[in-house]
């Protein structure tokens, strides 16, 4: 499995066999990922690690290409007949691994199985109704309302074979709570670049190029071996003894190793994920008492007071990039102006405490977790000790996100650290309804902090039906704009995301998403 | 022989009620698993259904039940994360522990035995003083340090051995073996290594004081005086003498590594049952941390009620202090 980890023992115990192998996979790539994947089963886990590497093997009607725009995959074309029914014109002779053609009847099949009542993956496709099948190569979506983003959603819903599922007993989704385990837990049958050769969990996922693939692969690899390393020192070892030969997840630090190795290059930039802190917004603390937070000059003290500039340069390392506004610069919706970074001013942070008449400052819970982002940890120390510096006197609480999680959820935390890419959806709407909306129904499932801002409210259902891209755009432009006035979030940075790879590599394209797609590599 | 055998297995059965209970207790302050099952994108309500779904909304009490009733009939349900069978991923990952726990005893022995019988009969010589203070280093240094500094040694700057993995394994029935191929004996060594040292010096620890004690008495004066040669004496009728509590003692650990083979597996992505709770913790993975603590909490009831058995069997008088 492993070749030329043991150049002397190759020599000496005459391997021959192995040795001679090493040609014929020259254009395999060794993936070291950070972990493993859950399942095979895309519909098993919101995980966008899982659903990115089963991409490779699976395809959505629509996919994101090199600069994550959508373009057609599975679906040739597509029209809105009326706001709420999207009609697909699907490709035709498109096959299945196992030699099935791809029709209607797929399509159907998969949206039904994504949609199911036991399908955690249910709210990636949050406006489908129904879907009819027009004829072989066409399907009609019924949607629950006008809805935007239908494509963005569709990307990540990868499509499987009707007869595949049906031999198996598999059209509905694994049930967890029913306890029986799922034929697509273990078998793939997709119609991607790539087909599944073995897996053993933990240990090594083997994928082989679908040479019969429909579309011209931009990639020349033949195999790609999936190998988790958790521990990250591991797979920084692994890589620079040459046991694999692409890492994703390099941690900060070890950076200037990795540079600094001759057969290795090192990709990096900053993620689409940005990092911000939420505040406790109802009337009391969780401590009791009232709630000085709820004062927008408490808020903008509080922003005042922390240095990003001296956090991107000491904690990250020179590598984040400090954010002025909710979303990155590539996600639509996103706007210069806005990104403008709120300047360090101690002394104007300690005059606005004083006039919204809590000079002494208050004491308050920040929740992190010490695992979700880079270096979270010690950004809210850094954060912590910033505020002490214009008298408030935040408890720091870090703990794993497991068990953070139920507390900045549950509304026990005044400040607590939140990421959001805006994935799988990439658009700011995703933003304005998980989070900045009023928690009602469906949407402010992530508005820890309990606020309210009417305007937000509106300018989100009002993007949320809009078909025309430039008004909603403006719309929800404009709703940033009123979450940055009110400090609704205070935006900390875009974090940054290192890969290493083999410089034999020609081209590996990375992704603001983080996520490897390995169809684009060539060596 | 029939009384002290009943009464031993209700002591088992006690324990890993206990034990379940326990841990269950636990698993309420982890996390809220439905949190993390759920996307980015999930709402509320089909947060609170997935809850109800899994009887997470039900009372403690009830919930335990639940769990032992279906836990005695050997069913754990299955994983929340990864959609499979919880027993069928324990035992297909339970080889690759064992083995690595098997090795790392082995090489514990290997070494450790020589080492205590050479520094209990050359105390004051130098190499015995110096094999005496390194293996100070063997308990003190956390085992995450030692394997990450054979692999910096081995993998990176030699580059003679694997850093990660069991390389290729072997099917043999349900067990998978990595002992019969060459990547596979290649890719034990460090993990082995590393989860062995602490074991080495505890051996050699125990075979030194052991040693020590038996060189004084008189069978070995008698032996001296007789003439028999030196090497003799020591390997032969001193050492004999040592083993039979450092047997006891390492199949007594056994469980202990097994338990605690996890910090190991991390580092060296041995696909391990450790490795597997691991990551089940941080996922909240409820299931799967029950199942293995419960696996794990049998394997120390069932080592302990061997040796305490082997015990009554050789030692009559343990028995009668039975009635």
């Amino acid at each position: 499995m492993i070749l030329g980890f043991c150049p002397k023992a190759l020599l000496a115990g005459g391997l021959v066999a192995t040795l001679s192998a090493t040609g014929a996979l020259a254009d395999t790539v060794k993936w070291g990922a950070p972990r493993d994947i859950v399942s095979l089963d895309p519909y098993s886990y919101g995980d966008s690690y899982t659903i990115n590497f089963l991409n490779h093997i699976y395809e959505g009607l629509v996919r994101f290409n090199r600069d994550l725009e959508i373009e057609p995959g599975l679906a040739e074309s597509w029209e809105i007949v009326s706001p709420t029914t999207w009609r697909f014109k699907l490709r035709e002779g498109v096959e299945f691994h196992n030699g099935n053609p791809f029709t209607a009847e797929d399509v159907l099949a998969s949206l039904q199985r994504v949609s199911d009542e036991t399908s955690p993956l249910k709210g990636n496709l949050p406006a489908y109704k129904s879907a009819e099948v027009v004829d072989e190569y066409t399907i009609d979506i019924e949607l629950t309302g006008p809805y935007p983003l239908l494509l963005n959603d569709l990307t990540n819903i990868l499509i499987f074979d009707k007869n595949w599922l049906v031999e198996n007993n598999a059209e509905k989704p694994t049930d967890v709570s029913a306890g029986v385990e799922g034929f697509a837990t273990f078998n793939t049958n997709g119609t991607g670049p790539f087909r599944l050769e073995s897996r053993t969990p933990e240990a090594q996922t083997i994928l082989i190029a679908n040479t019969d693939w429909w579309d011209e692969p931009a990639h020349n690899l033949t195999r790609i071996e999936f190998q988790p390393v958790t521990s990250a020192a591991t797979r920084v070892a692994a890589i620079l003894s040459g046991e694999v030969d692409f890492i994703d997840s390099v941690p900060v630090q070890d950076l200037p190793r990795l540079q600094a190795a001759p057969n290795l290059k090192v990709l990096e930039r900053t993620d689409l994920r940005t990092v911000m802190l939420g505040f406790n917004r109802r009337d009391e603390l969780v401590a009791g008492g009232e709630n000085p937070m709820n004062d927008l000059r408490v808020r903008q003290a509080m922003q005042m007071a922390v240095d990003m500039d001296l956090i991107r340069d000491k904690v990250m390392r020179g590598k984040s990039r400090n954010a002025g506004t909710l979303v990155a610069p590539a996600i639509p919706g996103y706007s210069e102006v806005l990104d403008e970074v709120v300047g360090v001013d101690v002394e104007r942070a300690k005059g606005l405490l004083a006039e919204a008449g809590y000079a002494d400052g208050f004491e308050f819970d920040f929740i992190c977790t010490n695992e979700s982002y880079v270096n979270e940890e010690q950004f809210c120390q850094a954060i912590a000790s910033m505020w002490s510096r214009i008298g408030l006197e935040p408890r720091l609480d870090i703990g794993p996100n497991a068990k953070q999680t139920p507390k900045r959820a549950n509304g026990q935390a005044d400040v607590y650290t939140i990421g959001w890419a805006t994935l799988p959806m990439l658009d700011t709407y995703s933003i304005l309804i998980q989070m900045l909306h009023s928690k009602q129904g469906n949407a402010g499932v992530f508005n820890w902090g309990g606020w309210s801002y009417p305007d937000i409210d509106r300018l989100t259902q009002a993007a949320g039906v809009e078909l025309d891209r430039e008004k909603r755009l403006a719309m929800e432009t404009e709703a940033l704009r009123i979450a940055k006035e009110e400090i609704v979030m205070m935006p900390l940075h875009q974090q940054p995301m290192a890969w290493a790879a083999s410089s034999d590599f020609e081209d590996f394209p990375q992704f603001p998403d983080n996520k490897p797609r390995l169809w684009y590599v060539t060596r | 022989m029939l009384a002290f055998l009943i009464k031993r297995s209700a002591n088992a059965i006690f324990v890993m009620l206990s034990v379940s209970f326990i841990a269950f207790m636990i698993f309420r302050f982890v996390g809220d698993p439905v949190e993390l099952m759920l996307n980015e994108q999930a709402t509320q309500t089909q947060r609170d259904e997935l809850r109800t779904r899994l009887g997470l909304d039900e009372s403690f009490i009830k919930q335990f039940g639940t769990f032992v009733t279906n836990a005695a009939q050997g069913d754990f349900g299955i994983s929340f994360r990864n959609q499979q069978d919880v027993l069928g991923m324990i035992s297909e990952r339970f080889p690759a522990t064992f083995e690595l726990v098997i090795v790392a005893t082995l090489i514990s022995l290997v070494v450790g035995i020589p080492m205590g019988v050479i520094t209990a009969i050359r105390r004051q010589t130098w190499y015995a003083e110096t094999m005496q203070f390194t293996s100070i280093i063997g308990v003190s240094l956390p085992s995450f340090v030692v394997g990450i500094g054979l692999i910096l040694i081995f993998s990176v700057w030699l580059g003679w051995l694997p850093a990660f993995g069991r390389g290729e394994t072997v099917d043999i029935g349900w067990w998978s073996t990595g002992l019969l191929t060459h990547s596979g004996r290649m890719s034990i060594i460090l993990p082995a290594l590393s989860l062995s040292l602490f074991q080495v010096t505890l051996v050699m620890r125990l075979v030194r004081a052991e040693m020590l004690e038996v060189l004084r008495s008189d069978f070995i004066k008698f032996a001296r005086a007789r003439g028999v040669p030196a090497r003799v004496i020591h390997f032969r009728h001193a050492l004999r003498n040592c083993l039979m509590p450092v047997v006891t003692m390492t199949a007594m650990q056994i469980g202990g590594l097994i338990a605690f083979a996890l910090v190991t597996e991390t580092v060296f992505q041995w696909p391990g049952m450790g490795l597997l709770f691991i990551q089940a913790v941080t996922f909240v993975d409820v299931p799967i941390m029950a199942a293995y603590l419960c696996i794990v909490a049998l394997i120390f009831v069932l080592l302990n009620t061997i040796v305490d058995i082997t015990y009554a069997v050789i030692d009559p008088r343990l028995r009668g202090a039975e009635k």
